[in-house]
């Protein structure tokens, strides 16, 4: 399944003229001439999406990208993106978490881990995955760097998927290029007055595919392939995976056995962060007296609450 | 002629006697003053010449030599004028004999003879009462103050010229009705404080119901708290209403707190004892030597000045670092010692701190519809307060934006003295337990007595543990918790810690992303 040229954990250069060279870069406008890898390059005869998005997500968007990531995965889907904090970074690693295959596309030579933060991620990419870069070992991250590289995220995509995006937000530059290279772009819609969706629901309205399920996205993604006529995967994990239906709402990510104190206010928790006083207020009248504050906690120490910052709770978006 | 008069002067929080020793001789004619002083001293010769001229007694063009002793010990401030005024008229002959004996002269004298308040006089006062002095004049203004101590007489004098009188005067009632001695009835003081409503009350914060459970916590522990909020939220008016839940000073407390007030010059618009806490709130751009006391004749700092009381630290991140890593040890160790050339100064600083800072730069984190910070930038902020300060704060609670439809109509919320008698409670459990053990408050408590005083069940171990996993306490908050979770214990009257205290208290902890 892994397509390696170098030793493990050896940085290799593969030249566009290669057999090796991912098929899809070769056809899209400023191919790279070269790509320095870690790890495994992307398989070209199964299909791939970039999962992208804020780097300061909520917890809505970490929720929905590691449902996504995971989903992507256990249906053979290679998650391509680019590494960097918050969506990209969430995605890759519940990808990787379930057994998928994820690439890193980095603004910098691939031997430096950026964000340092994500050094987990890197570590586990290059065991795992792939991490790749068009620009020499050593090189810096720099701003300008950035864009550029995202045409190889989309590039290396048959599908682009925003989670969560600004107005303004660097995601839109990888949206620009997957339209000009002709890729779908996907949006996962937000309510209109979070800022953080903004972006996705602006493109939503431009005409982009809204994402609602894995599975149609899945459908989709098999159509792509087979319209490219290359040759469909023999397993069957695709058809398998699919079957297993959890839906991407709150209540997919439900855990059974709440006490009743706990289902009230699990109710009331959503993926952005609210305040005690305000979990409370929104109580039914007969859990107005309970101690919140301890419940929450005891949630907490479940892993059926999660505290963004002191007092703030929300439903954990990462398990 | 040669005499002897008394004055006293301060080394830190408490006094010494000074005896100013006066001496006119034939010669050619000067007035030096000796004895390690420093300028303010010194310029006391031209405010005594001309303010005995004022009041009609010229200085003899004599010699005169003024020696204040201890000469080894340096002399600050303007206190002394009256005592060598004094010294003078009796070395002149001008008032009889001996009549300065027992008793203690302090004050600033005006060009025209008045009497300008003095710093330091209730330490002085009792000092000058323990060394078996028995009478003080001091200035009118600090009389009240000098007054406290009751094994001696405090008279207050306005003018020189009422002092000369009084000691010209050999008939008890007419030196009595001259310069009345001053009384103050401590009892009816402190009774009326305790029944006094502080202005400040609870029940004008509306919403806000986990920062006010929290400060309920931190007052009954003696707890260091972190308020954490956008700006307007009500950190800064949860903060102020903390003295007034506290319990009231006792008369040991308010002497201590009134001494560091009277040392610092604070007093002299006719107050007596101090019966409210302190409160103190510096800005952030507050210096080193401000905030925890300093001077070649050191003064105290601020948090010498919240003795007793809460040392409110607002935008906590703004301060400059030097001067909050100094706060440490004092927090720590309830003084401060400040050491100089001429030797070490201890102020008391036993104060609660309170410190507020908003959670990100633009105030709004975590609610990331509004912030704009990165997470990095967050991160930065949050660094920017030292980590040994934070390790000092066992509650932090985050307070959200105000729901304007709490702040109207009338749903007022507990008052300030409900709280109170929660905390006192409270207390009064702290006070049975600590019984000489040298610890007075649950926030005392050291790792080595965590077994002792703040003993868990099987069940209770059980959920620190899985507290302890979950949460990625360090073994700092961990005690943190418990400490914590004693004093929700105490206040609820639970003898044993439960799982509930233990849950709240972790709800309160200082979160990840601040401490370590």
């Amino acid at each position: 399944m892994r397509q390696t040229v170098g030793q493990s954990g050896q940085i290799y250069q593969i030249f566009a003229e290669s057999e090796h060279f991912p098929k899809r870069l070769l056809e899209i406008p400023g191919v790279p001439k070269s790509l320095y890898v870690i790890g495994a390059l992307p398989q070209d005869d199964l299909p791939s999406v970039a999962i992208i998005g804020a780097r300061d997500c909520t917890e809505y968007g970490k929720h929905v990208a590691r449902h996504l990531g995971q989903r992507m995965a256990q249906a053979g889907v290679q998650v391509i993106s680019g590494m960097a904090r918050g969506i990209d970074g969430i995605s890759q690693m519940a990808a990787l978490e379930s057994k998928g295959m994820s690439f890193g596309v980095l603004g910098c030579g691939v031997d430096i881990c950026y964000p340092s933060q994500n050094r987990p991620l890197y570590d586990l990419l290059v065991q795992k995955g792939g991490i790749l870069s068009e620009y020499p070992p050593g090189t810096a991250p720099k701003a300008n760097l950035f864009p550029p590289r995202n045409r190889i995220v989309s590039g290396l995509s048959d599908v682009v998927i925003v989670v969560e995006a600004r107005e303004k937000s660097g995601t839109l530059i990888t949206v620009d290029m997957a339209l000009e290279q002709g890729r779908d772009v996907y949006v996962v819609p937000g309510r209109i007055t979070d800022p953080l969706s903004v972006g996705c629901n602006r493109l939503a309205k431009c005409g982009a595919g809204l994402f609602l399920d894995a599975d149609d996205l899945l459908e989709e993604l098999w159509e792509i392939h087979d319209k490219k006529t290359i040759k469909q995967p023999k397993n069957t994990r695709l058809q398998e995976a699919t079957r297993v239906v959890t839906a991407c709402t709150k209540e997919g990510t439900k855990m059974l056995f709440l006490k009743p104190e706990e289902e009230a206010i699990w109710q009331v928790l959503d993926y952005y962060p609210q305040s005690v006083d305000e979990i409370q207020k929104k109580l039914p009248e007969s859990f107005r007296e309970l101690p919140v504050r301890t419940i929450l906690m005891r949630m907490c120490m479940e892993k059926h609450a999660v505290c963004v910052s002191s007092g703030f709770f929300c439903i954990p978006g990462e398990a | 002629m040669y005499c002897t008069v008394f004055s006293g002067a301060l080394c830190g929080v408490s006094a010494y006697l000074v005896s100013v020793e006066v001496d006119i001789d034939r010669g050619l004619p000067a007035f030096s003053m000796v004895g390690s002083l420093s300028s303010e001293v010194r310029e006391s010769r031209e405010r005594v010449a001309v303010a005995l001229k004022n009041v009609g007694l010229d200085m003899p063009p004599e010699r005169i030599t003024v020696n204040l002793s201890p000469g080894d010990k340096r002399k600050e401030g303007t206190a002394f004028d009256l005592s060598i005024a004094v010294g003078i008229l009796e070395a002149l002959g001008k008032i009889p004999k001996g009549v300065t004996k027992d008793v203690l002269f302090l004050g600033e004298l005006g060009l025209n003879g008045e009497l300008k308040m003095a710093r330091g006089v209730l330490p002085i006062v009792r000092e000058a009462a323990a060394c078996g002095m028995k009478e003080c004049i001091v200035p009118k203004s600090n009389v009240k103050e000098g007054a406290v101590i009751q094994d001696i007489r405090v008279r207050g004098a306005e003018h020189i010229r009422d002092v000369i009188a009084f000691l010209r005067e050999t008939d008890a009632e007419r030196r009595e009705e001259i310069l009345p001695s001053e009384y103050i009835d401590i009892d009816s003081l402190f009774s009326d404080a305790a029944n006094e409503e502080p202005d400040l009350d609870f029940s004008q914060v509306r919403g806000q119901e986990s920062a006010k459970r929290a400060a309920e916590i931190a007052a009954a522990g003696f707890h260091n708290m972190l308020l954490l909020g956008p700006p307007g939220a009500g950190k800064s008016m949860i903060a102020k209403r903390i003295p007034g839940i506290l319990p009231p000073l006792n008369i040991e407390e308010s002497l201590e707190v009134t001494t560091v007030l009277s040392v610092a010059g604070l007093l002299g618009g006719g107050e007596t004892l101090v019966t409210k806490r302190p409160f103190q709130s510096p800005h952030h751009s507050v210096s080193l030597a401000a905030l925890i006391g300093g001077g070649t004749n050191p003064r105290p700092g601020l948090v010498s000045l919240s003795h007793r009381g809460v040392l409110f630290l607002d935008e906590l991140p703004e301060f400059q670092r030097v001067v909050l890593d100094s706060l440490r040890q004092p927090i720590e160790e309830h003084r401060i010692l400040i050491s100089r050339a001429n030797g070490n100064v201890i102020f008391p600083c036993d104060c609660m701190m309170i410190c507020a800072m908003n959670p990100c730069p633009c105030g709004f984190y975590p609610d990331r519809g509004k912030c704009k910070c990165s997470e990095t930038r967050v991160k930065q902020y949050l660094g920017k307060v030292s980590g040994p300060i934070l390790d000092r704060i066992d509650l932090c609670v985050e307070l959200q934006p105000v729901d304007p439809s709490s702040l109207r109509g009338d749903n007022r919320s507990e008052s300030s003295a409900q709280i109170r008698s929660r905390i006192m409670a409270a207390r009064e459990r702290q006070r049975k337990r600590f019984d000489r053990t040298g610890y007075r408050f649950n926030s005392d408590i050291e790792a080595s007595d965590m077994e002792r005083f703040c003993h868990l069940g099987k069940a209770e171990a059980a959920l620190m543990d899985q507290l302890y996993q979950s949460l990625g306490l360090s073994a700092r908050a961990y005690h943190r918790i418990l400490k914590v979770a004693r004093t929700i214990a105490d206040l609820e009257g639970a003898e044993e810690i439960c799982e509930e205290h233990l849950l709240e208290a972790a709800f309160f902890r200082p979160t990840s992303g601040l401490v370590g």
